[in-house]
């Protein structure tokens, strides 16, 4: 396991090194808010992101998750939306250390859709909060994370 | 012909005990498949080559998902890179193989009578390499079962045709393969049989048991669990870890007998490798 | 190779974008197996993905990624020989970017 990460490592090198003298301008085109990626709980993480704000439920999020996760390290989601003007998709995992999995900007040139793979820690809530023309929506769903069994 | 459960147990205990007189693959995988029949009476035959996502449909939608873009894709690059690099003699993987090593994975394993001994897709890369010079490649290491990835890629589609002649020594070894899989070994004294067939469909733990019927159709497989691509052989090992009985290593003798045991049983069904897993 | 796979594919009314990377999204909490040490976190923090040279989406992202991540979008207009690209950039100042005509 170590060889293959020192050669992944070489191999990233290599690609950096080069891409680095290309292109590396246009790489820090928006910083990453670190404090989004906190280790907090969920509550916390909502109070941070979305200062005073309301997180309507809504029905008009759609969310393709399994009921159970084979392998909490890759959760497949699929997630759209009939609300209009979205500009910004947010995934939650409910009880992973850092509930934030990723946001996503959304340009009006994409429809409200996004694939995107994920882990889970445990048993827990999947929550998708969408922010269009400044209101902001969530849906939940739950995801069994189980342990153990014969895979090994 | 439904069989139940307990004249199947009783004639497999009868088989097993027998010598090899009785040995007949083609009769065991017929009387296999009519037992997970009584199992899984609503699933065809062809579907058993999608292993457990056959027989769970919500893991079937997660590994559907996954398989729209499989994390082996990058592996799999590779491994076609590594087959299509010359050795330092020039020649190629592809002059080894018949077809040029394209779309021959459903003929592995294979009875070699020269050598008196099981060839798999493994040992037959590693053969070729020996004869153009090379050094042999580790069965447990990454480099061959990216290259049988990319075998088995161009295989897809392919029916499993694994011929068992009926050279006493062939069928010798075709028995010992069958004696292991119904052995029961390791602490746990489970047998390969105890699980993928007695308990077939029903759950251990959190997980839904698959059938030994379309066990070798899926290989390598990317598990999820390691982020990795690995071989049928890896898979043997680690389940003997986990029944905590002695391990064989890959491509020893008794898995190769194992391997040409199951592959026999799963003869017909379509090759999909290489594959996602959890 | 680069580390990153784009495929797409056009229906009548978008152009489904489907995109893989090779990277480990490595937490900081597993142990090297061998050397019982932590692994260092390794994680890709920003990902964009444009259109003709328009950001379409920047995605900010944690560890809590899948290792070799996956996304996919669809774009409302876009046709047969435009481009898109994807470049993502890590916490350890790694980075890679990648175009692709439709």
């Amino acid at each position: 396991m170590l060889t293959a990460r020192r050669h992944f490592i070489k191999q990233i090198l290599a690609i950096s090194s080069y891409a680095a003298g290309l292109s590396f301008s246009h790489l820090s085109l928006a910083d990453w808010v670190s404090s989004h990626f906190q280790k907090q709980a969920l509550k916390d993480s909502f109070n941070q992101i979305f200062p005073e704000q309301t997180l309507q439920t809504s029905d008009r999020i759609y969310l393709k998750l399994p009921k159970t996760a084979e392998n909490g390290s890759v959760v497949p989601i699929t997630i759209t939306s009939t609300i209009p003007n979205v500009d910004t998709i947010y995934i939650f995992s409910e009880k992973n250390p850092v509930p934030l999995v990723a946001q996503f900007s959304i340009d009006p040139d994409l429809e409200t859709y996004l694939g995107a793979r994920f882990k889970m820690q445990e048993t827990c809530d999947v929550i998708v909060v969408l922010k269009a023309s400044d209101e902001y929506y969530q849906a939940r769903q739950r995801v069994k994370v189980t342990l153990g069994g014969c895979g090994g | 012909m439904r069989l139940t459960r307990l004249s199947l147990s009783f004639f497999i205990a009868l088989t097993v005990n027998q010598s090899l007189v009785f040995a007949s693959p083609l009769v065991d995988q017929q009387q296999i498949y009519a037992f997970y029949q009584t199992v899984f009476p609503q699933l065809p035959f062809k579907d058993y080559a999608d292993g457990v996502y056959a027989i769970d449909a919500d893991a079937k939608t997660s590994w559907l998902a996954i398989n729209e873009f499989p994390p082996y894709e990058f592996e799999l690059e590779e491994g076609k890179a590594l087959f299509q690099k010359a050795f330092n003699n020039g020649k190629h993987y592809a002059d080894c193989f018949s077809n040029e090593g394209i779309a021959i994975a459903q003929l592995y394993p294979q009875w070699n009578i020269k050598t008196q001994s099981i060839t798999t897709l493994a040992t037959a890369i590693n053969d070729c390499r020996i004869v153009n010079h090379a050094e042999p490649l580790k069965f447990a290491e990454d480099e061959i079962t990216k290259i049988t990835a990319y075998m088995a890629y161009t295989s897809r589609g392919q029916k499993i045709n694994t011929v068992i002649p009926s050279d006493p020594a062939a069928l010798t070894a075709y028995e010992l393969g069958k004696t292991y899989f119904y052995q029961r070994r390791g602490q746990l004294n489970f047998s390969c049989a105890s699980c993928h067939v007695q308990n077939a469909g029903k759950f251990i733990r959190s997980e839904i048991l698959s059938p030994a019927l379309g066990h070798t159709t899926h290989w390598p497989a990317y598990r999820l669990k390691t982020g990795k691509l690995g071989s049928l052989h890896r898979r043997f090992i680690v389940c003997n870890t986990l029944i905590r009985a002695p391990i064989d290593k890959a491509q020893s003798p008794a898995l190769r007998q194992l391997e040409f045991f199951l592959s026999n049983m799963s003869n017909g069904l379509t090759l999909n490798g290489p594959s996602v897993r959890k | 190779m680069s580390t990153i796979k784009i495929r797409s594919k056009q229906f009548p009314d978008y152009t489904l974008v489907r995109v893989l990377v090779a990277h480990p999204m490595e937490t900081g909490r597993n142990k090297n197996e061998d050397t019982d040490e932590l692994i260092p976190a390794h994680f890709i923090q920003t990902l964009t993905f444009k259109h003709n040279g328009k950001v379409l989406s920047q995605c900010q992202m944690g560890y809590g990624i899948s290792k070799n991540p996956f996304f996919s979008y669809k774009i409302k207009t876009a046709k047969a020989g435009d481009m898109v690209s994807i470049s993502w950039q890590d916490n350890l100042n790694y980075s890679d970017t990648l175009e692709h005509i439709i």
